[in-house]
């Protein structure tokens, strides 16, 4: 082999790989993507029962109870327009509180109620999820008392 | 009058930066000594007046200046003297300030140690190395001022996010600037050799040693985050692919590359317009990554707040540096002439399946991070993408790299037979293979892909020790040979199993852990994971700023007492902030990890346990990643200040084949 087909070899080898592994990559991208909706997205579109999604809003006021001694956590998201029901079982993060923003990964059970199997925690208190303030502004009702 | 201090000679640094990064770029095009020499003495000023700036905010926050407006936000005079300091990088503004700082010590480094470097590479590296400061100086001066006054003061400061007042995560940052910043010494080398039109072996010498130190810093710096979150966040794992630490793997991982593929250039002056490539790529991922913690463009579990104006900056400026590197390497890579030929079973070969392998990985993680932001753009939704995206692509490409990096080393350079070294390798994977069939049937048969990557982590250790052995071993002068094996190698040695180190924490933190929950009250007990846990009560406790909630769960196992955890949760007086402390003990060889939930009021606490097996393993490999990188770093080929001497003195052992 000349030196110049020897390079063509190996750059056709080295396309191919990354080839396979790119196309690897994409395949797994769509199977795995997880869409944000809010509560008025969520009444729109009829989602189906155990399709993965998170749920964004801001906790309802007054709407969490405990159950099971504390370890099962009821609450409602709202985007101020709609709300919905979330059950969690677990540790709460030490920044959920009612008022603030938060996003909840998880699944509608077949009764319509949102089962969290995750409650994502923020760094920062005076930060909003951009999707939950986005999801606020969509319900026209976008309130800065969050962001302080 | 200190602030002001500190303002004004940020404003000095920038006009010195500018300087730096114009005049030796003339003079160096038009071969005048003179002004190139400008460049070490501009360099040097530099590091000073941007360390007299970052010692004035630090004695703004050590005496609690409340006329400060950054130490207004984020200090309080009732915190620990430690988190005073720490606090300087705790926040936006200070920590761009830690940056700049370390690009200007990089920078007074490369005029320092570069004695033996060509005069015009010298002159051009430290002016590209000023532009990238002139970039970071004005973003500073102009968004992001540290030094800002406000009137009237007032009484006290917000505090520090309570998070951040953690000896774990306040070593983080500086650890991990240092990772990145380090990458702008290559980038400034692989650009000074494009203007140059030259790339040669002594180049790949010198741009090593600095690319190496950074990987190391770099790595500790993740692993660092990676161990903060694991005992702060309190829920048990260590690694949640999100969008910040994505931001720090990609680096590490074009990083991680770039060692390797300058091995090539360096010993084969080859692969030498492929690594210009990766170091430019790799330091404009590290931009990309300040980009996206900075600006918040992305979900983050930990985003600090977030202003468009500063991240519109960082983009213009990641567009200049990476456009500006691509496009003069577009322009001038042609230019660089071809090297060594090599045959595809070699040492050559092994190291670009290596890059390829490698980049493929950071393309993966760098098409999961900003896909979210390309659909928004796009479509307007919003979606996220998690964990299983990247454990779906990580593991499937990992695989053929760990396969693959303990057989690289056996291989020789220029052409090589791939049998000999298998044949060497047989009892490792003999060993191995048990090591995942023993995993899958003995010790947890919940995941076959875990059994299978316990395989892999077994195989990385003792097919590098099967490397390093058969360097040793065979008959008289063992003692000799283990003597005078290069530093270099050595050090490749124990990353290399430092890396089965991770894999295997990894596996036995992230797939055979054990977790219950549960309610308890004062005295129950609760059986898990062959202990037995009792509730001894909560009790208050005052700290310096913050009142917690000390449980003391009394741990026996088979009657026997055998430890105690106290689990808290602190709430910050200032901030008005609960933030669980974990009670993690370890043996190094599991974690038995207690977290302490909310009470129900009526005396019932809700405890939340973890048995997390192998997990210290995870921070104990990647501190032998890195003290390989920093082992490999003492050898003499690669001191900076003896680049060329190695090559006559090399002991026949380094390189069997050659």
């Amino acid at each position: 082999m000349t030196p110049k087909r020897k390079r063509l070899w190996l750059l056709l080898g080295s396309m191919g790989v990354l080839g396979a592994a790119l196309a690897l990559v994409l395949v797994s991208l769509s199977d795995n993507l997880v869409f944000f909706y809010s509560p008025t997205q969520v009444a729109e579109k009829s989602l189906p029962p155990d399709r993965r999604f998170r749920l964004g809003g801001l906790v309802e006021p007054g709407s969490v109870t405990k159950e099971d001694q504390g370890q099962v956590t009821r609450f409602r998201v709202t985007d101020t327009r709609r709300s919905i029901e979330v059950v969690y079982r677990g540790l709460l993060p030490d920044l959920f509180r009612e008022g603030q923003g938060v996003v909840t990964e998880g699944s509608l059970s077949a009764g319509g109620v949102f089962l969290a199997r995750e409650v994502l925690a923020k760094h920062d208190e005076t930060y909003m999820p951009p999707e939950v303030a986005k999801a606020l502004k969509d319900a026209g009702h976008w309130r800065d008392g969050a962001k302080k | 009058m200190i602030p002001e201090l500190g303002h004004f000679a940020l404003i000095l640094a920038l006009c010195v930066a500018l300087v730096q990064g114009t005049v030796p770029l003339y003079g160096a095009a038009r071969g005048e000594p003179a002004l190139m020499a400008l460049g070490r003495m501009a360099a040097l000023a530099q590091l000073a007046l941007v360390g007299v700036a970052f010692a004035a905010l630090t004695h703004a926050y050590l005496t609690s200046d409340f006329t400060v407006a950054n130490v207004v936000a984020n200090s309080h005079s009732a915190k620990p003297m430690l988190y005073k300091f720490t606090g300087v990088w705790g926040n936006h503004e200070g920590s761009m300030l830690l940056w700049t700082l370390i690009l200007a010590l990089f920078g007074a480094a490369v005029a320092a140690f570069g004695e033996n470097l060509p005069e015009t590479l010298r002159a051009r590296v430290l002016a590209i190395q000023a532009l990238l400061g002139v970039g970071f100086l004005a973003f500073l001066l102009f968004t992001s001022n540290p030094f800002e006054r406000v009137f009237p003061p007032p009484a006290d400061g917000n505090g520090l996010n309570p998070l951040l007042q953690d000896p774990g995560l306040a070593f983080h940052p500086p650890l991990l600037y240092l990772g990145y910043v380090g990458f702008s010494v290559a980038y400034a080398f692989a650009v000074a050799a494009l203007i140059e039109g030259r790339v040669d072996a002594a180049w790949a010498r010198w741009v090593r040693p600095w690319t190496l130190a950074a990987w190391c810093f770099l790595t500790l710096g993740i692993a660092l985050g990676s161990w903060w979150a694991y005992y702060i966040l309190g829920w048990g794992g260590f690694w949640f692919w999100d969008p910040v630490e994505n931001a720090s793997l990609m680096p590490w991982l074009a990083g991680t590359a770039l060692l390797h593929s300058a091995i090539v250039v360096e010993k084969r002056d080859a692969l030498k317009s492929w690594t210009v490539l990766l170091a430019i790529l790799a330091f404009s991922l590290s931009l990309l990554g300040t980009f996206l913690v900075r600006s918040g463009v992305l979900t983050s579990v930990h985003a600090f707040a977030q202003d468009p104006a500063r991240g519109l900056y960082i983009l213009a400026f990641l567009l200049a540096v990476t456009g500006g590197g691509l496009g003069l390497y577009a322009w001038r890579a042609p230019a660089l002439k071809p090297g060594g030929l090599f045959q595809p079973v070699s040492r050559e070969g092994g190291l670009i399946l290596n890059n390829l392998l490698l980049s493929t990985l950071a393309v993966a993680v760098l098409l999961g991070t900003l896909y979210p932001l390309f659909l928004d753009l796009l479509t307007g939704e919003k979606v996220s993408v998690g964990p299983p995206f990247f454990n779906a692509t990580f593991v499937p490409i990992c695989a053929p790299l760990f396969a693959a990096l303990c057989v690289g080393p056996f291989l020789s350079w220029k052409r090589s037979d791939l049998w000999p070294a298998l044949r060497r390798l047989q009892i490792a994977f003999a060993v191995s293979v048990a090591a995942a069939l023993i995993a899958a049937f003995a010790i947890d048969g919940r995941s076959t892909l875990a059994a299978i990557a316990f395989g892999f982590g077994v195989w990385l250790i003792l097919g590098t020790l099967a490397g390093a052995l058969d360097r040793v071993a065979g008959g008289a002068g063992a003692m000799q040979r283990l003597r005078r094996l290069p530093r270099a190698f050595i050090g490749m040695s124990i990353a290399h199993a430092g890396l089965g180190v991770v894999v295997l924490g990894c596996v036995g933190a992230g797939a055979w852990n054990l977790e219950a929950m549960r309610a308890m009250k004062h005295g129950d007990r609760m059986s898990f994971a062959g202990y037995e846990f009792t509730l001894r009560g909560v009790e208050e406790v005052p700290g310096p700023n913050w009142i917690a909630e000390r449980a003391t769960l009394e741990v026996t196992r088979g009657g026997a007492p055998f430890t105690t955890l106290r689990p808290e949760r602190r709430l910050f007086t200032v901030q008005r902030r609960l933030i669980a402390e974990t009670a993690i003990q370890t043996n190094l060889v599991r974690d038995l990890y207690a977290t302490l939930g909310e009470s129900d009021g009526q005396g019932a606490w809700v405890v939340r346990l973890y048995f997390n097996p192998l997990a210290p393993w995870i921070w104990l490999g990647a501190a032998f990643c890195a003290l390989g990188g920093f082992v490999s770093l003492t050898d003499r080929r690669l001191r900076v200040g003896a680049p060329s001497r190695r090559r006559t003195v090399l002991p026949p052992a380094a390189q069997p084949a050659e």
